[in-house]
């Protein structure tokens, strides 16, 4: 593989019983990629994700990042080499306030002055000052979902995982969501999985096609959207929306 | 060979005492999703029944086979519906309410019966072979568990409560909506596990004597053992009281019974540590 | 949680309140009932150690007695041997967190829920309770010390001044240390929650595959967490030995783990004053009930704990400290509550 390369699965595979979640994956991504994952619901993208993240395990095949293998690794030591994820539900700490959400996650790969550096920059950044007193139970749905990412950037990961980051945002945060994808992108890679065509076109420029498990296609935005076999089985439904 | 005849109904005897002293627990457990720590004092209640009933002058074994069985079921049934109905989905709060009541029932006993050993003596005699005697009784145990299971066993797969119990701990709201009562399922089932736990206090209240404080020399067993079995009941029930019975049995002979209770513990927690997909995992994994 | 109530000046405050008791309460109240006191500030102790791990770690544990136990019984044994209490004193502590680390690492690293938890916990103290039951008899002797099955140990010796084995800690000197030993295990605790280590292991209770994500390992600061409430309930296990002059297996006995347990829901999880005030509270009634004939002592805790189960789940303090965190925000922000929920 190549220096350039960050992430990178081989034959990777999952099965649930005789389910197959995700079948022989080859999928390579390059330092400071900015990319997206689409397919219609089922086609195993949060599955790979959590693969990627060690929340589950493979049945077979291999997930490097940055050449070191991690397929048998645990959760937080995936974490420490520099994997960040926001899952699809807000996955958050419910009791504690979003100062204290933001200040664990500072906390996690750095001493305490970066890491009140980094929490007061991302709390900013992120637009979360007036709340950082208030308890995150208390917070909305689009909130807690921005105290969520606030917690990803914090970490500093070298690659950021984000399911479905927009779901559930008004037009407004979901423009602000993809000015906060570009900016951090400037330094770590990016994968997106969404399912809203606008906000990937406003960042993309590649995109993978999941579909039953496989990568269907893998190709720049334009090419996609008149791509047929991808038209037929997702964007035809979702231009129907 | 007189002596390994006499070993093996002991350690049958071992095996045949732990699976009773468990399946109510594991019913309770397997079905409800329900920890139920007070399953020790149902055991004592049991052995209460047994002994006040005979010592009145009724037959031993409709004593301890029958009524042992009913009044405990009886009494599961008044507590499934005051306290742990409220409970179901907190698993938690159902083990520290049940700890509550574990403490409750012991009070209450000692209150009526004092803090003192009863007993009955065991019924049937004793057996000779070759050289040595062993108590008829031991036998009478084997054959108690056996029927026991295959009863339970053939309730569950043959009966139409078997049927609606099953689905009913599957999709509440499904049998719910087939004209099931959910409710009146939980109570039986409850009863039922309260049910067997009195049979076997029944059972063993001859061979142990009875106080009220005897639930906890129950409670530590009986946990293992379902601990130790897996997500299927009876299966779990048996396969656990096969490996931890014989575990128990021979490090007793080698050693001290007390001893041979840590090295089932300690055989417990290590089968945990290595297996933790294995059949213990993923059994209390879904409880949660 | 707003800072005036629970920052640094909250424990400024816990302190001067806490010395302020143990100067003012040996004047007021009668010999005999401080001596039940000074039972009561060690059992205070030993809910702590389970308001840690269960209220703030979020783990179930049912066997926290065993450690306890394990803690008086280390301390007698050694110092029977030892004369010296020194050695004997930081054995009550090493030992029992040593066993809950054994324990733990078996328990933490297998994943195993907190129900089962629960569970294994409870079985390791009864069984603990059985095996030192069995300890009677010439057989059984560590160096000078007779384990002494379920007769226990009697005339242990009391804490000393280290160097110096003859002077005593006499039964007010008790009061004394068991009242400062208390405050320094709740200001070290309120610290430790403020710093990193106890953030994470609040984040592991309230979200245990989010922290992991963030890259925690779970597993390390639950078990971190478990040792060191099981080194404080030892702590408070040498204290009781020293209180008594005694110590039997009833230590590890299920009416004992029952009631740290009850403790702790009655005083409100969540909290550390909480543990505190419910082992005052139930000790007291439990002493109140030992007096009389009428009610077995089991059926009123039974009552109790049943009792908070299904009415008072949060326990005593959480609700009176929300009334108090209301009042304290009022007084320091004049701005209506408009948006902020209470938070039970």
């Amino acid at each position: 593989m190549s220096a350039e390369c960050v992430l990178e699965t081989r034959g990777l595979e999952k099965r649930f019983g005789g389910v197959v979640a995700i079948s022989s994956v080859d999928f390579n991504l390059k330092q400071r990629e900015l990319r997206c994952l689409i397919g219609p619901n089922g086609a195993g993208k949060s599955t790979f994700f959590k693969m990627l993240t060690a929340q589950i395990k493979p049945t077979t095949g291999q997930i490097l990042f940055e050449g070191v293998e991690i397929t048998k690794a645990q959760p937080h030591q995936v974490s420490q080499l520099g994997i960040g994820i926001k899952n699809q539900v807000p996955d958050v700490f419910n009791n504690l306030t979003v100062r204290e959400n933001i200040s664990v996650a500072a906390r996690s790969r750095h001493g305490k002055a970066r890491a009140a550096a980094i929490a007061s920059e991302v709390t900013e950044r992120l637009g979360l000052t007036g709340l950082v007193g208030r308890l995150v139970g208390e917070l909305a749905h689009g909130q807690r979902q921005w105290v969520e990412l606030a917690m990803v950037v914090a970490l500093e990961p070298k690659l950021i995982l984000l399911d479905e980051p927009a779901a559930g945002m008004t037009a407004d945060e979901t423009n602000r969501t993809a000015e906060l994808i570009r900016e951090v992108n400037k330094t770590a890679a990016i994968v997106v999985v969404e399912h809203d065509m606008q906000f990937i076109k406003q960042i993309a420029h590649t995109v993978t096609v999941f579909h039953q498990g496989r990568v269907l296609v893998e190709d720049t935005m334009e090419n996609i959207q008149g791509n047929e076999l991808v038209r037929e089985i997702y964007l035809g439904k979702a231009d129907d929306d | 060979m007189d002596l390994l005849v006499v070993l093996s109904i002991e350690a049958l005897r071992a095996v045949a005492s732990l699976a009773l002293i468990s399946v109510g627990l594991a019913i309770i457990f397997g079905m409800m999703r329900v920890i139920n720590l007070a399953h020790g004092e149902f055991l004592m209640l049991g052995g209460y029944a047994a002994i006040v009933a005979t010592k009145a002058g009724i037959n031993i074994w409709v004593s301890t086979l029958i009524l042992a069985p009913l009044v405990v079921a009886i009494i599961g049934i008044i507590i499934e519906r005051t306290v742990i109905r409220f409970l179901y989905g907190r698993p938690r709060d159902t083990m520290l309410a049940t700890w509550g009541l574990s403490l409750f029932l012991v009070g209450i006993t000692t209150t009526i019966f004092g803090n003192t050993t009863e007993g009955i003596s065991a019924p049937a005699g004793s057996l000779q072979v070759g050289n040595y005697y062993i108590a008829a009784y031991s036998l009478i145990i084997v054959l108690i568990a056996i029927a026991v299971f295959a009863a339970i066993w053939a309730v569950f797969r043959f009966t139409r409560y078997g049927l609606i119990a099953r689905s009913t701990m599957q999709n509440p709201e499904m049998a719910a909506a087939l004209g099931v009562n959910p409710p009146a399922v939980y109570a039986a089932t409850f009863g039922i596990g309260a049910g067997l736990a009195g049979l076997a206090g029944g059972v063993m209240a001859p061979i142990t004597g009875i106080v009220p404080t005897i639930g906890a020399a129950y409670v530590a067993k009986a946990f293992i053992t379902v601990i130790g079995g897996g997500p299927a009941v009876l299966a779990g029930t048996v396969s656990a009281s096969v490996l931890f019975g014989a575990i128990d049995q021979i490090i007793t002979y080698l050693s001290t019974p007390v001893i041979g209770e840590v090295a089932l513990l300690a055989a417990a927690v290590i089968l945990l540590r290595f297996m933790p997909q294995g059949v213990t995992g993923s059994f209390f994994r879904r409880a949660s | 949680m707003t800072a005036a109530c629970n920052g640094t000046g909250g424990i400024v405050a816990a302190v001067i309140i806490g010395l302020a008791l143990l100067v003012v309460v040996p004047l007021v109240v009668d010999p005999i009932f401080l001596i039940e006191l000074t039972s009561y500030v060690i059992l205070a102790i030993l809910a702590l150690s389970l308001g840690l791990i269960w209220g703030y770690g979020g783990i179930l544990c049912f066997g926290q007695s065993a450690f306890f136990g394990i803690g008086a019984y280390a301390y007698a044994i050694a110092v029977i041997n030892m004369g010296d209490s020194t050695i004997p004193l930081i054995l009550s502590i090493v030992v029992p967190a040593l066993f809950a680390a054994l324990l733990g690492y078996f328990l933490f690293y297998a994943r195993i829920t907190d129900v089962y938890f629960g569970v294994i916990t409870l079985t390791v103290t009864l069984i603990l309770y059985k095996l030192m039951g069995t300890t009677s008899g010439s057989a059984y002797t560590i160096g000078n010390a007779a384990i002494g099955g379920y007769n226990g140990i009697p005339a242990i010796p009391p804490l000393n001044l280290p160097g110096s084995p003859t002077t005593f800690l006499s039964l007010d000197g008790l009061f004394y240390a068991a009242g400062l030993t208390l405050l320094a295990v709740y200001v070290g605790l309120r610290l430790m929650l403020k710093s990193r280590f106890g953030q994470v292991v609040v984040a592991i209770r309230e979200n245990e595959r989010r922290a992991e994500l963030l890259g925690y390992d779970a597993r390390f600061y639950k078990l971190a967490a478990f040792t060191i409430g099981g080194g404080i309930a030892g702590l408070a296990g040498c204290l009781f030995a020293n209180w008594g002059m005694f110590i039997s297996p009833d230590v590890f006995g299920l009416a004992q783990s029952a009631q740290v347990i009850i403790w702790v829901i009655v005083g409100g999880t969540g909290t550390l004053l909480g543990p505190i005030v419910g082992c005052f509270l139930v000790q007291w009634i439990a002493t109140q009930l030992g007096t009389q004939q009428v009610l077995n002592a089991n059926l009123v805790l039974g009552t109790i704990l049943i009792g908070f189960v299904l009415l008072v789940p949060k326990g005593i303090t959480p609700t009176v400290l929300d009334l108090i965190e209301r009042t304290c925000q009022r007084r320091s922000y004049a701005k209506p509550l408009v948006e902020k929920r209470s938070v039970s």
